[in-house]
């Protein structure tokens, strides 16, 4: 995908509204996509990793790794995107482990979240904040 | 409307002189592929008066990025080599021939990539990577010039960066091609554009340094084509040129213009030393 | 078919019986997200792999629900159990209706 400087900086300003103004409606998508996976139940947070970089060179390729040993299947959400979901891992009998790697958009610093649907029917979550950095020489 | 250019030219210069956030390169050694180590930093050339050392682009990008370039695999511009690799090997052309017809294996060419570009005899010209693959098709596959830093062009110049990844640079720059090397110099050292900015403003006095939001290299071409985050495909490093030129506000020269031509014999002997490392990932 | 897409994978060649091996994946394709504009302000319509599965001997390894965040040129990394000698099989699924294959044969020794 090919991003513009104005269309980085058009889809930053939606996720920085996103993030600061909370608009309720564009800010409850990625709350949403959560209370659809979960059933709305309730959220632990020991149990699954979610590395991401503090700071990305570049919200077009981020590299994420999600591992939570025991899951059936993880959800990947970038909340500040237009639209939160990211991608769903489901593991089958012969995954080595419950732990996979991708590289991701983000349409500007914003919270990544996985979430795990462990084999017993329970979830656990993880966050973390990634920086994108926009502006430098366009090239 | 001379004032505001002259106020944009003054706002840039402030920004870069009086940058306060730095962003230093690491140390750190590129393996590839857990086996072959480049050189990333070296002592500089003795034409390169104003650098004590000469450093790789690869060191001046973020951990994620640098180890993408480590791995074969975890780089995608590879994807590109494995395209051209077929390509290699397709006869095109009234001759029937394909690369493979004279020059076997693409692995054969390595040693390649790092002298050009270089003096052409029975030309009598400057010749870059590019002229040569194209030269080789027109005269002697009997087919059409590929576009200077099209997608097909680009490719063939990673695979063949790639098979010479980790032998030194080693541009001439003496004798028959002194005085397009000297033009080069003269380019890279001439200020252009509104922001009225040279090369060396910005990869010479400051590297190191932010620019915006983002690391300001020594603008080395030996990662060249580089795979960018940003466009995720691989940029030819005449169309690197045509956009940092851009930046400073200027009407541009074409890919494969003569302009460039000497300033990729300038740029690319500055970078004499280091490993070639395309296809390299940057930002 | 979108066009140029090109799938890569790399597998051990050989394993011990019941080893956890690491798998890596790639395949070019734009992932055109569907958030693009042209040049002529028009939305550029999403074409992407929405799907992607790995298995082995017919038993599932992973199975990928790929959303339009996925970066241009997917690129996964996990890991998988091999029970014996055998077929790892990859699938991509384009949102056009193709599907790309991949396979790779591993023994045990």
């Amino acid at each position: 995908m090919k991003l513009t400087r104005r269309h980085a900086l058009v889809m930053g300003a939606g996720a920085a509204l996103a993030n600061c103004i909370t608009l309720p409606a564009f800010a409850s998508l990625g709350d949403d996509a959560i209370a659809a996976f979960t059933g709305g139940a309730e959220v632990g947070d020991t149990g699954i990793t979610l590395t991401a970089p503090a700071i990305a060179e570049n919200g077009n390729t981020v590299p994420v790794s999600v591992d939570a040993p025991g899951a059936a299947e993880i959800m990947v959400l970038a909340m500040g995107n237009p639209t939160p979901a990211v991608g769903t891992f489901k593991f089958g009998e012969l995954a080595g482990s419950q732990a996979a790697s991708t590289r991701i958009r983000l349409a500007g610093t914003q919270d990544v979240v996985a979430i795990a649907k462990m084999a017993d029917g329970t979830f656990v979550k993880a966050s973390s904040n990634v920086k994108v950095t926009i502006g430098g020489c366009g090239g | 409307m001379m004032k505001t250019i002259s106020a944009i030219g003054g706002a840039a210069a402030l920004a870069l002189s009086a940058a306060v956030v730095t962003a230093d390169p690491v140390d750190d050694t590129l393996i590839l592929n857990e086996e072959l180590e480049l050189v990333t930093r070296t002592t500089a050339p003795a034409h390169v008066e104003e650098l004590d050392e000469v450093l790789s682009g690869w060191l001046f990008r973020g951990t994620e990025t640098r180890a993408m370039q480590a791995d074969d695999f975890d780089n995608p511009g590879m994807i590109f080599v494995e395209k051209a690799l077929e390509a290699w090997d397709t006869a095109e052309g009234s001759e029937g021939k394909s690369c493979a017809s004279c020059h076997d294996a693409a692995e054969t060419m390595a040693g390649v990539r790092p002298v050009y570009p270089k003096w052409n005899e029975a030309a009598g010209e400057v010749r870059t990577l590019e002229m040569q693959v194209n030269d080789c098709r027109t005269s002697r596959m009997g087919a059409e010039a590929w576009k200077y830093a099209g997608g097909d062009m680009v490719n063939m110049i990673a695979l063949l960066s790639s098979v010479s990844r980790g032998l030194p640079v080693n541009v001439a720059i003496d004798g028959p091609v002194q005085s397009m090397w000297e033009q080069g110099k003269e380019l890279y050292y001439t200020r252009t554009g509104q922001l009225e900015l040279s090369c060396a403003n910005c990869h010479e006095e400051n590297n190191g340094n932010m620019i915006r939001a983002d690391h300001l290299s020594q603008g080395q071409i030996n990662g060249f084509p580089v795979y960018r985050l940003k466009n995720t495909k691989l940029n030819a490093v005449h169309s690197r040129f045509k956009g940092c030129i851009r930046d400073t506000r200027a009407e541009t020269y074409s890919p494969g213009s003569p302009e460039f031509v000497a300033l990729e014999l300038y740029v690319g002997s500055r970078g004499n030393g280091l490993s070639v490392e395309g296809p390299s990932v940057r930002n | 078919m979108a066009s140029g897409v090109k799938p890569r994978v790399k597998v051990p060649k050989t394993a011990a019986a019941g080893d956890v091996v690491t798998i890596k994946t790639l395949i070019s394709h734009k992932m055109e997200s569907g958030q693009r504009k042209d040049d002529d302000g028009n939305i550029i319509p999403r074409s992407i792999i929405n799907r992607f599965t790995c298995d082995f001997n017919g038993k599932n390894v992973i199975d990928v629900t790929m959303e339009p965040a996925i970066s241009t040129n997917p690129y996964f990394e996990f890991e998988a159990i091999v029970p014996e000698a055998g077929d790892f099989k990859f699938t991509w699924y384009d949102d056009d209706g193709s599907v790309y294959e991949e396979s790779k044969t591993i023994k045990i020794g």
